[in-house]
């Protein structure tokens, strides 16, 4: 086997990655968001519950709950390692997106509601047409790095077999003896990754930005 | 509830599994501890090219996961001689990885306190590395304490995947007790309990220290995450 | 025979322990410019925020035309509609651009059309000397500039009243006679409006009645002439006076 071979193999589990990484950040992202606006929004026994959520999913190891959901998960449905490891970081995912959209929406500043009231809007057009919009700016920042984690949180899939960088990595480490080549091989690939997601994040951010005179 | 009574039968099992973790978790943090205030220093204070150094460092560490560092560590350094053991190799693993994220706490902090204390410093007398040293790491450090605070609570729970290089921590108890019962939701389960009660002491802890090494009157309000 | 529009009762308001203000009592008449003065923490901002109802009075009521807005059941939204508000710190929607901001409530609340709501929103713009910053976002505008599209915002819903919470104490001195203006074209326009305000030459020249308020009461109500020149209290003499010291010497340097 030659070295482009070698690299190509590894590299072929860039979309399974990736694959993890679209379906993770987004399912944490609607279920984190809904959380969110549920605890900032939804009174004091939401409130607690949420928190509740959040202090039980953000204390434990994401591969513990990893682990845990999987295994739940697959007793339930028959899905692929796959699409169940997704999920389950997904999930795990939630609880810290849900905290990210929270300081977003506590940032915006409490007058910003008050003012859309005094013109006749109901509680719920204020939060979606004006606490809202502003809030998604704040957060961009810290889900930037939050997209960055989950990139490499994947890297936790390996061990429910899923073919996604690291697992070639190992397999093909394994099977050449060529192990110092295999993991720098991934690693290099992984950095590119978060590179370049943590770019285009960046990029979006300054697309979004409110004109403003400094 | 099923993983309460597997938490009973496991329990030496646990304890001991448990202890490894916070072992790993104690030395991770003090070498990342080291490491990386020498490496913000470096960032802040250094001539351009070592902090240019300082800078890829973190950037390598926190651009690359934890496993793939840990791999490299344990499976890639024999081929150039270097052997070492699952448990240095995850005290490694940790600490380097941790000095990455913990640099930029301190370089945060220190960047914070540093311009104006440093001409003070100078202004009675003082060098540049005696400023830094008795002035402002001093304050830098206390100020660093809420935002740092997320580093050990992160590092313990980043612990858990050295149970994949058979480092004998509490995740690879809970691995052993699956096989044993077939039931790896309540082992995964019980287990989790476990790290909550570890967290949630280790917050306490943290919150108490901050309490003590408080400078009064000096209230820099860092949220923690 | 002057007409009511907004009738207060026997209002009252406490906060944890204080009381913020007890059994106060007001009559606003159409087209009347009521200005409210006195110290600061008097309770003034409080029993604005009462009248539209975005703070909950602890007693008595409140009338809206005929309709007692303080009755269970009301539907708050709808009377926001009809009280327009303008606040010290402008609370302009930062991500929206003037028009935006004065567009939206046509739209989201009054269900206007598109194409009609953007017409009124320049056309409000216009009446308060933006529209050609109909494109601007708050962050890009001065204080002042904020100020008016506040106004604008809060006129295009067409309120029967129009409330004004301190509009000029938020703004650089050079700014406030831009607002000022925009409000005394209102008054003399025949629009209904309370003004909380430490401005004493606007006080003294726009408003039909001055009411002085201390410690949550009202300690003397009547015209400014009657006020400034013969008040019947000491108290009122002293802080109308000491103000006038403090700004209305600035503006009769003007």
């Amino acid at each position: 086997m030659n070295f482009g071979q070698f690299i190509s193999y590894i590299a072929s589990g860039t979309v399974y990655t990736v694959g993890v990484t679209l379906v993770a950040l987004p399912s944490g992202l609607l279920i984190g968001t809904i959380l969110a606006l549920l605890y900032v929004y939804g009174g004091k026994t939401a409130a607690r519950l949420m928190n509740l959520y959040s202090t039980i999913f953000r204390g434990v190891p994401p591969i513990v709950l990893l682990f845990i959901l999987f295994f739940a998960v697959s007793k339930g449905i028959n899905l692929s390692a796959f699409w169940a490891g997704s999920f389950s970081l997904g999930i795990v995912s939630s609880a810290y997106q849900m905290e990210i959209v929270r300081g977003a929406l506590l940032s915006v500043s409490g007058d910003q509601l008050m003012a859309a009231r005094a013109i006749g809007l109901s509680r719920l057009q204020a939060i979606r047409y004006v606490v809202l919009p502003q809030a998604i700016r704040l957060a961009i920042p810290p889900w930037s790095n939050e997209a960055a984690i989950i990139i490499k949180d994947s890297s936790l899939v390996y061990a429910l077999g899923v073919p996604e960088i690291l697992r070639r990595a190992q397999l093909i480490g394994a099977s050449s003896q060529k192990y110092l080549l295999a993991y720098l091989s991934a690693a290099v690939i992984y950095f590119l990754l978060v590179f370049a997601t943590s770019h285009l994040l960046s990029l979006l951010e300054k697309r979004l930005a409110i004109p403003s005179n400094p | 509830m099923e993983w309460l009574q597997l938490l009973q039968r496991f329990f030496s099992d646990f304890v001991r599994g448990a202890g490894v973790t916070l072992e790993l978790t104690a030395v991770g943090l003090t070498l990342g501890f080291v490491l990386g205030l020498v490496l913000a220093l470096a960032k802040i204070y250094a001539p351009r090219w070592l902090s240019a150094i300082a800078t890829a460092y973190i950037e390598v560490f926190r651009g690359t996961p934890l496993l793939v560092q840990l791999f490299l560590i344990y499976y890639g350094l024999p081929s150039l001689g270097i052997t070492l053991s699952q448990t240095l190799s995850a005290y490694l693993a940790l600490g380097l990885n941790s000095a990455a994220y913990q640099a930029e706490y301190l370089r945060g902090a220190i960047q914070a306190i540093g311009p104006s204390q440093m001409m003070a410093g100078r202004s009675i007398g003082l060098s540049r590395w005696q400023t830094i040293r008795f002035i402002i790491l001093p304050q830098a450090l206390r100020l660093a304490l809420p935002s740092w605070s997320n580093e050990p609570i992160s590092l313990l729970k980043t612990t858990a995947v050295v149970f994949l290089i058979a480092v004998q921590d509490l995740m690879a108890k809970a691995k052993r007790a699956a096989t044993i019962t077939y039931n790896p939701i309540a082992s995964y389960l019980a287990v989790a309990a476990v790290y909550l009660l570890m967290v949630f002491a280790l917050n306490a802890l943290l919150k108490w220290l901050e309490r003590k090494t408080k400078i009064p009157g000096f209230d820099i309000d860092v949220k923690r995450v | 025979m002057p007409k009511p529009i907004l009738t207060i009762k026997n209002l009252s308001k406490k906060y944890g322990g204080n009381v913020i203000f007890q059994d106060l009592s007001l009559t606003v008449n159409e087209g009347d410019t009521i200005v409210i003065i006195g110290p600061s923490g008097t309770g003034k901002s409080t029993l604005l925020r009462c009248l539209n109802l975005l703070t909950k009075p602890d007693g008595g009521q409140i009338w809206l035309d005929d309709q007692e807005i303080t009755a269970k059941g009301t539907d708050e939204d709808h009377v926001r509609q009809h009280i327009g508000m303008v606040f010290q710190n402008f609370l302009l929607f930062n991500h929206l651009t003037a028009l935006e901001n004065v567009k939206l409530g046509l739209v989201r609340v009054k269900h206007m059309p598109e194409k009609e709501a953007e017409t009124k929103a320049l056309e409000e713009l216009a009446r308060v000397g933006l529209a050609d910053r109909a494109g601007h976002y708050p962050g890009q505008l001065s204080g002042g500039q904020q100020q008016r599209v506040g106004i604008a915002r809060a006129l295009a819903m067409d309120p029967r009243v129009m409330l004004f919470d301190e509009p000029t104490s938020a703004l650089d001195p050079e700014l406030i006679g831009e607002v000022l203006e925009v409000m005394r074209k209102l008054a003399l326009e025949g629009m209904t409006m309370v003004v909380v305000t430490h401005e004493m030459g606007f006080a003294r020249e726009v408003a039909d009645r001055i009411i002085f308020m201390e410690k949550g009461s009202i300690v003397e109500e009547g015209s400014p002439d009657a006020l400034f020149y013969h008040p019947k209290f000491e108290r009122t003499r002293e802080f109308l006076w000491k103000i006038t010291e403090l700004y209305g010497k600035k503006e009769a340097q003007a």
